[in-house]
């Protein structure tokens, strides 16, 4: 064997080096895809990329093997005429045969009635485009899967603090000196993350961690403190109520930053009740913001303006104004909120010792007031007040689904950012800290449309199709009150609905509620799998038919890479290349991968063709836009005003002469304009040059307190990144919210809700955190149903969707139900044995295994390693179907119905937000009979291969060495 | 470790080939000097063609263990550290001494050179090859044994009494065999092979029995707290890294309940050493040609279950990392 | 002397798995690939691989730990592996001490897979060859690449930078100090096999309150006016 030392790899066959960015998962790192003679030889992590620095995860690395799996669609398929929905029976056509049935129905349906035609897709990070599209088209049903993944943590903190974790924000670790991860254990911002925590604690950070689950992250903490599901809510509340009582709060940051010191109108008895104390009469700008014209207690003398100068504020206390309107400060409110809401309380529900919580509340409030960090940056708040220092209290928390997931996560997630707000700790050294285009405006400017008269035949829809309601006239409903959408976001049932409700979509368009629908278009969602709730169901619905044979949802088009099992229930199937292949933006637009330090977009380039018949979706929509003619796809003359995706982003404007297009970087004509400037036709060969990406770092002076930072706030504007240069003063108190509580009771000028609703808008729009139990905890038998079932993704499936990876699906062929040991052996179930997880909608089997690393009172699974048979270009014996389960078959995507509903169906959900919440569901496990098959159920009918589906190797064995592989 | 029928038919045949060797010696030896009847050469001309054929069966067993057989010939380099290789080395070196034993017989070029005092012992070159063979024989055992015992970390094997168990079960099985040929020939030499392999079959069961009991005891010096060094009483893999077998699931684990492990051992020590010696003690009385025979055939598939059960007793460390799939 | 060699830091691992495919993407179409996969669209997939993280509970709930391990070849400095060898195909190369396999001279008798205490070795079951991992030589002698990835594939991908790669034989090496400062140890050291790639503990940071720290003198509720009064009767309202 030759000397490996008297080589080099790059000398074997034709060696290439192109840069694009992954797209295994949501994190979105930069790459370098070696090519050998055209085939992938190695991915690597880039290390001129500022996001993951050269490195890279298992799924980046195991690229190779999706673009050589058998699940590829390669062809555009019709359902067979003769062949019943679902059962997999596709035939070849062409694209434009495929682009010309598409064009026929949604051109008539366009004309009819435009809301007939709903756009949900998955996790596509082109929401820029798909949401444009369907506003071009005059849809209002519309949403990606925020929904169901985590909408209550972007409201929850962006109604509370202007920006949220998720890729508008994060801990700041390099600054940090104690790190509280709660209800997360992987995250969208996956290396980076790993990244940072690992410097963090060599740095000798802090690290506790807050879970159920002892997994991912956690698994390094410092400390552990498990907790029981959907109780996170109340150890908040506790920890506030200690943090005020032991005065360890940030008392000049909570005066100057947030509404803490600003009075409420407290007298029941008046309509204003619960509304700021304002003079509505002073020249303040009022717009899309929080007008200034909100009072303090001086404590000298008396009423005075919010930022009078000199003045010094009270925090607390109630006081009268000259006019004789009682007031409290919204601190006050706060602190008789949490009051009641002491450790021992908390430790009830929690599970966590009162101790532990004193201490935790101890060790945030001491580390934020007596490690402070003081950064010698000069800057200028919205006030005038120069300051010669950004002062850092170094306590960062990180939080995602195991908070938003649940029917009370909203308020979770609220109670969470006040804590946060009350350490200080917001857009600070050490703290939260907001990536652009955040800060922005609490809620944020875009509204969705006001009534059903936004929707009107070939017309664009008037206003977005999400958006963030700021009162009740922002909400999407009739004169009646009831929703305009499908999926029944931004009606009084989910007031709050800011990423819609795709969770619901097949339910309510299989009921013909709100109203039934002609063309379901899913782009990459799988909703006939892991991306519902209560699946078994589902699938029946998307089959289901009229008696005269129609299908309730006549017409399902499926655009995918894969042989998802959606896939299996389209009528038209359009296959998708893999990101590999195609152009793309990761845009500012939508989801752009922004720093602390400032914005950052980024591109993928086609580093290989298309395999096959394979398009790009952003193609294919733009082609189908010009065809139908929507003005922003077209030209004055009726013809494509772009050639392709690529055209597109180069040349298109949110508005003729905005400036404003899907890629910050290099505009105007040479180049050298950031964020605004009008179109460069060298744009992407700039962003080539440049390893992919754009990153407009700001002064540091910018960088931090940009909520109140006037020099950061007045450059946000001037480049389009807000409408507005105010300061966005942080909510403690939220009097959105008493908005509709008002309209509740009645007392709120303008919309009310339909009678049905108000009780339940009365409840869950408090202008102040408050715990409840999760709302289908409320309608069960809890000793019927005594465990919480939590499902989670292993890092090396993390927003992945991979199963049909060689490599990847070695890892994670099946799963297991992890169980407490004392919970299992209490039901004579011994490790490994077969088991069933039954809630109160159905039941699956599985195997157990145990685990000292969960809470007692939680069972929980890796997530989407079960499989349906046959699907994702898997033999139907493969592990994924016969020893992998799926637990979403026991999650409901409806809550059990019980009278104080007034036999209403309501989505398992939030109540103010929609968010779907999947980590509610309850279960009881018992052994499985010894006569039962050792095989996990539900089972399904195996699905068949489509034609154009790259098929299985034919021996039992293959091995990849680029250059050859595939060419013997 | 898993059982490889390659390797257990390589080791039985092994060694029942180098026992029948040596029992031919040791016969013509015994004959030499007068203490038993003289043979005609055609006696050990095909005796220790049935020895030479064992031994190419386990040689042709083996090739079933290798990957790459046709490389087989490489596996000669290595004699300074490796015992395999010097299994390699002295197995052919012995296919050839007996080759050539057989051939001096055949041709019958048993004159001697030399007679030691008044025909007390007369020297010839069978002589000379089978003593050298002889040796050559028990070098083989060590070889063959220390590919096992020298594997310090399995600690089941690593031990002498690998080398005492491989050495007298070839002598057992192979005395036995010669008993069971002799037998089937008619001459009267059953008892003196018989008488032998009952008392190797003896010294086996002695030595067969300690390890056993050693392994019994053993305390294994590798545990969960040393294969990834974190100090604890409780320590219990969740996950091996992978989801269905690997190599590491495959070569070094029976996957067989411990009650098969006990009803094999039950079984080997049933057919190896009781039912034997009493098949040989009644074929002493009864003269019974075939007795022997099924002595030999009962007490080799005793041997087969040994071995088997050899591997499978063996604990690898290696097995600590791969213990949980979730 | 070199012994160039890994230093796994337990106290950073999440146990992503980015070592494990990093590693077969590289090695399958490197000079020690390729590296079969066996159904691997079927029942029970299976294949080769160098690297494997595997995840143990330390302790009983709630104090658990929950440990990844990362596992490779520990390129021992007395390597069990080789000197059984009977074809001289597995070996210790004299400038920088990594064990490799000669695949030429391999008879596949799986004896180096017996001998290694560790389970470091896997059969190639199509190439019929052992394999096992390289410190991904032909990435770390290739003098074409710039030295900054001059380094095993593992290493370079490791999101947590848990992965330290160097000399241990030279005192000053990044892998050297860190053994030496972070109580750095050895595998199975019970079989004298002197691993050269070391494992760090995990270490724990804890923070210390004394009751000082919850009394100061500047505790902001001493700015409050914390009685609040509603015009509620009082003693002036009822004396006299």
């Amino acid at each position: 064997m030759q000397d490996p030392a008297s080589r080099s790899d790059q000398s074997t066959g034709h060696h290439e080096v192109k840069e694009t960015t992954c797209y295994m998962c949501a994190c979105r790192c930069g790459i370098r895809v070696h090519l050998r003679d055209g085939e992938v030889r190695y991915i690597e992590g880039n290390p001129d990329h500022p996001l993951n620095k050269g490195i890279i995860c298992a799924k980046g690395s195991s690229g190779i093997m999706k673009q050589v799996s058998p699940a590829r669609l390669t062809k555009p398929l019709r359902r067979k005429a003769s062949a019943k929905r679902g059962a997999s029976e596709f035939e070849e056509i062409s694209w434009d045969e495929a682009m010309g049935m598409l064009t026929e129905r949604l051109g008539r349906l366009r004309a009819e009635d435009p809301k007939q035609f709903a756009l949900f897709t998955g996790r596509d990070q082109m929401q820029a485009l798909t949401g444009m599209f369907a506003k071009q088209f005059g849809t209002p049903n519309y949403a990606a899967h925020g929904g169901f993944c985590s909408v209550n943590m972007a409201t929850g903190m962006i109604y509370s603090i202007g920006g949220s974790f998720w890729e508008f924000g994060g801990p700041d670790l390099d600054h940090a000196k104690l790190f509280v991860m709660i209800g997360t254990a992987e995250d969208h911002h996956s290396n980076p993350m790993k990244a940072a925590i690992s410097k963090f604690k060599r740095q000798g950070g802090r690290f506790i961690a807050i879970n159920p689950v002892r997994s991912g992250y956690g698994a390094i903490a410092d400390e552990w403190v498990p907790i029981k599901p959907g109780t996170d809510g109340a150890l908040f509340l506790a920890l506030t109520n200690e943090i005020l009582k032991t005065g360890l709060f940030d008392r000049d940051f909570l005066i100057q930053y947030t509404n803490a010191a600003e009075l409420v109108i407290d007298d029941p008895e008046r309509d204003d009740h619960g509304m700021f104390y304002r003079d509505t009469s002073i020249d303040v700008t009022r717009g899309c913001t929080d007008p200034q014209d909100k009072f303090w207690w001086d404590r000298n003398t008396g009423e005075v303006l919010t930022h009078t100068k000199g003045a010094d504020p009270r925090l607390l206390g109630a006081y009268t104004m000259k006019d004789g309107t009682p007031v409290k400060t919204s601190f006050q409110l706060l602190k008789e909120r949490v009051e009641p809401h002491t450790p021992e309380w908390a430790e009830g529900i929690t599970g966590i010792p009162a101790d532990t919580i004193r201490r935790l509340a101890h060790e945030m409030g001491i580390m934020a007031r007596d490690h402070k960090i003081e950064l010698p940056i000069n800057w200028t708040d919205a006030w005038d007040n120069e300051h010669a220092t950004v002062t850092g209290n170094p306590v960062a928390f990180h939080a995602m689904r195991g908070l938003a997931a649940h029917s009370n996560g909203f308020h979770t997630i609220r109670a969470l950012s006040i804590l946060m707000t009350v350490l200080g700790t917001i857009d600070r050294p050490g703290g939260f800290r907001h990536k652009a285009p955040f800060p922005k405006p609490i809620p944020p400017c875009p509204k969705p449309p006001h009534g059903p008269e936004a929707v009107q035949p070939n017309t664009p829809l008037d206003g977005l199709p999400l958006g963030w309601p700021a009162r009740p006239e922002d909400l999407f409903v009739d004169d009646q009150g009831e929703p305009v959408r499908i999926d029944k976001a931004f009606s009084w049932e989910y007031p709050l609905a800011a990423h819609g409700l795709m969770h619901n979509v097949i339910t309510n368009a299989w009921r013909g509620d709100p109203y039934p629908i002609d063309t379901l278009f899913l782009f990459m969602a799988n909703m006939a799998w892991n991306s519902s709730m209560n699946t078994v169901e589902t699938r029946k619905m998307l089959v289901d038919q009229h008696e005269n044979g129609e299908y309730k949802i006549p017409f399902i088009v499926v655009c995918d890479t894969y042989a998802s099992e959606t896939v299996a229930f389209a009528d038209l199937v359009l296959p998708d290349t893999t990101y590999l292949e195609r152009h793309d933006v990761l845009s500012m637009l939508d989801r752009p991968i922004s720093e602390f330090d400032g914005p950052v977009d980024a591109v993928r380039l086609p580093v290989l063709p298309p395999k096959g018949e394979c398009r790009p979706f952003q193609d294919v929509i733009i082609d189908l836009g010009a065809r139908l003619g929507l003005p922003a796809f077209t030209n004055e003359d009726g013809t494509a005003k772009f050639r392709n995706y690529r055209d597109f982003v180069v040349n298109y404007e949110t508005s003729p002469g905005s400036g404003i297009g899907f890629l910050a970087g290099y505009r105007g004509k040479f180049g050298d304009k950031a964020l605004k400037g009008e179109p460069n036709p060298q744009q992407w060969e700039q962003y080539a040059a440049n390893h992919c990406f754009f990153h407009h770092e700001l002064p540091r002076s910018y960088q931090f307190m940009r909520n109140w930072n006037k020099g950061y706030l007045h450059w946000a504007r001037a480049h389009g990144l807000t409408k507005w240069a105010e300061p966005i003063t942080l909510h403690i108190y939220s009097e959105v919210l008493q908005r509709f509580r008002a309209a509740a009771q009645g007392k709120w000028p303008g919309r009310r809700p339909p009678e049905r609703y108000r009780e339940r808008i009365e409840t869950f729009f408090d202008p102040l955190p408050f715990y409840y139990e999760p709302l289908e905890t409320q309608r069960i038998d809890k000793n019927r149903y005594p465990l919480n079932a939590l499902t989670q993704r292993p890092m090396a499936m993390y927003h992945s969707w991979d199963s049909q990876n060689a490599w990847l699906r070695q890892l994670h062929s099946h799963n297991y139900l992890f169980v407490n040991p004392k919970v299992a052996i209490a039901q004579g179930i011994q490790d490994g044995d077969w088991i069933w997880v039954e809630s109160h909608l159905n039941r699956v089997k599985c195997m157990c295994r145990y685990s000292e690393a969960v809470e007692p009172g939680t069972v929980w699974t890796w997530n989407a390693i079960g499989k349906g048979a046959g699907a994702w270009g898997l033999s139907a014996r493969a592990d994924e179907s016969k020893k992998g389960f799926l637990l979403n078959h026991v999650i409901g995507e409806e809550l059990p119905v019980v009278p104080g509903d007034g036999s209403q169906v309501l989505s398992n959900s939030d109540p103010l937000t929609g968010q779907a919440a999947w980590y509610d569901v309850r279960v009881r496990i018992y052994k499985a009979g010894p006569d039962e098959k050792q095989i996990t159920e539900p089972q399904f009918t195996p699905m068949k291969a489509l034609p154009g589906q790259l098929t299985r190797p034919r021996s039992r064995w293959q091995a990849y060495v680029a250059g050859v592989f595939g060419r013997k | 470790m898993h059982p490889a029928f390659s390797v257990i038919f390589l080791t039985t045949l092994l060694g029942a080939g180098q026992g029948l060797f040596l029992a031919l010696i040791t016969g013509q030896v015994y004959s030499r000097i007068h203490l038993i009847d003289a043979q005609s050469s055609d006696y050990y001309f095909h005796g220790s063609l049935i020895a030479l054929a064992l031994l190419v069966l386990g040689l042709i067993a083996s090739f079933f263990h290798l990957g790459r057989p046709e490389r087989a010939w490489r596996a000669a380099s290595k004699w300074r550290t490796s015992w395999l290789s010097r299994e390699v080395i002295v197995l052919p070196v012995l296919m050839g001494l007996v080759a050539l034993f057989s051939l001096i017989h055949w041709m019958g070029w048993t004159q001697p050179f030399v007679v030691a005092g008044d025909d007390a012992l007369p020297v010839d070159a069978s002589l000379l090859v089978g003593v050298m063979g002889a040796i050559v024989a028990f070098a083989l055992f060590v070889a063959t044994a220390m590919i096992y015992a020298s594997v310090k970390f399995l600690q089941e094997w690593a031990s002498p009494l690998t080398v005492v168990n491989f050495t007298f079960f070839g002598l057992a099985s192979g005395f036995m065999l010669a008993a069971a040929y002799s037998a089937w020939l008619g001459n009267d030499l059953v008892t003196f092979f018989g008488t032998w392999a009952v008392i190797f079959t003896a010294i086996a069961f002695l030595s067969r029995g300690a390890s056993l009991l050693r392994n019994r005891h053993i305390k294994y010096r590798s545990n969960l707290k040393t294969a990834i060094g974190v100090r604890h009483r409780d320590i219990a893999q969740k996950s091996q890294g992978f989801s269905a077998g690997s190599f590491n699931t495959r070569e070094f684990f029976h996957h067989r309940s411990p009650g098969t492990l006990r009803r094999v051992t039950a079984v080997f020590m049933l057919l190896v050493f009781p039912v034997p010696v009493v098949l040989i003690g009644v074929a002493y009385v009864t003269k019974s040609p075939t007795l022997p025979i099924l002595a030999f055939l009962i007490q080799y598939l005793g041997l087969v279950a040994e071995r088997w059960y050899f591997f499978a007793e063996a604990q690898h460390p290696q097995n600590l990392y791969y213990q949980t799939v979730s | 002397m070199t012994q160039l060699a890994l230093v796994i830091d337990l106290n950073v691992c999440v146990g992503c798995h980015a070592c494990v495919t990093s590693c077969k993407q590289w090695n399958t179409s490197g000079w020690a690939g390729p590296m079969v996969d066996e159904n691997p669209y079927d029942a029970a997939p299976t294949g080769t691989f160098f690297n494997r993280v595997q995840t143990f509970e330390v302790g009983n709930y709630p104090n658990t730990e929950t440990v990844h391990f990362p596992k490779s070849c520990l390129h021992c400095e007395d390597p069990p592996c080789v000197p059984v060898c009977p074809t001289g195909a597995s070996y210790k190369r004299e400038d920088n001490g990594v064990v490799l396999v000669d695949y030429d001279k391999c008879i596949g008798c799986k004896y180096c897979s017996w001998a290694c205490p560790y389970g470091m070795r896997e059969v190639d079951t199509q190439q019929k060859v052992m394999k096992k991992c390289t410190l991904c030589i032909d990435r770390i002698t290739d003098q074409s690449l710039p030295e900054a990835e001059r380094k095993p594939a593992c290493v370079l991908a490791c999101p947590t930078s848990a992965r330290l790669f160097g000399d241990v034989q030279n005192p000053d090496s990044e892998v050297s100090i860190a053994i030496r400062e972070r109580g750095g140890y050895a595998l199975m050291p019970e079989w004298g096999t002197q691993p050269a790639n070391h494992y760090l503990p995990r270490h724990k940071n804890r923070m210390h309150i004394t009751e000082d720290d919850l009394l100061r003198t500047n505790n902001p509720l001493k700015k409050e006016d914390i009685t609040v009064y509603h015009g509620e009767e009082t003693l002036e309202d009822v004396t006299w």
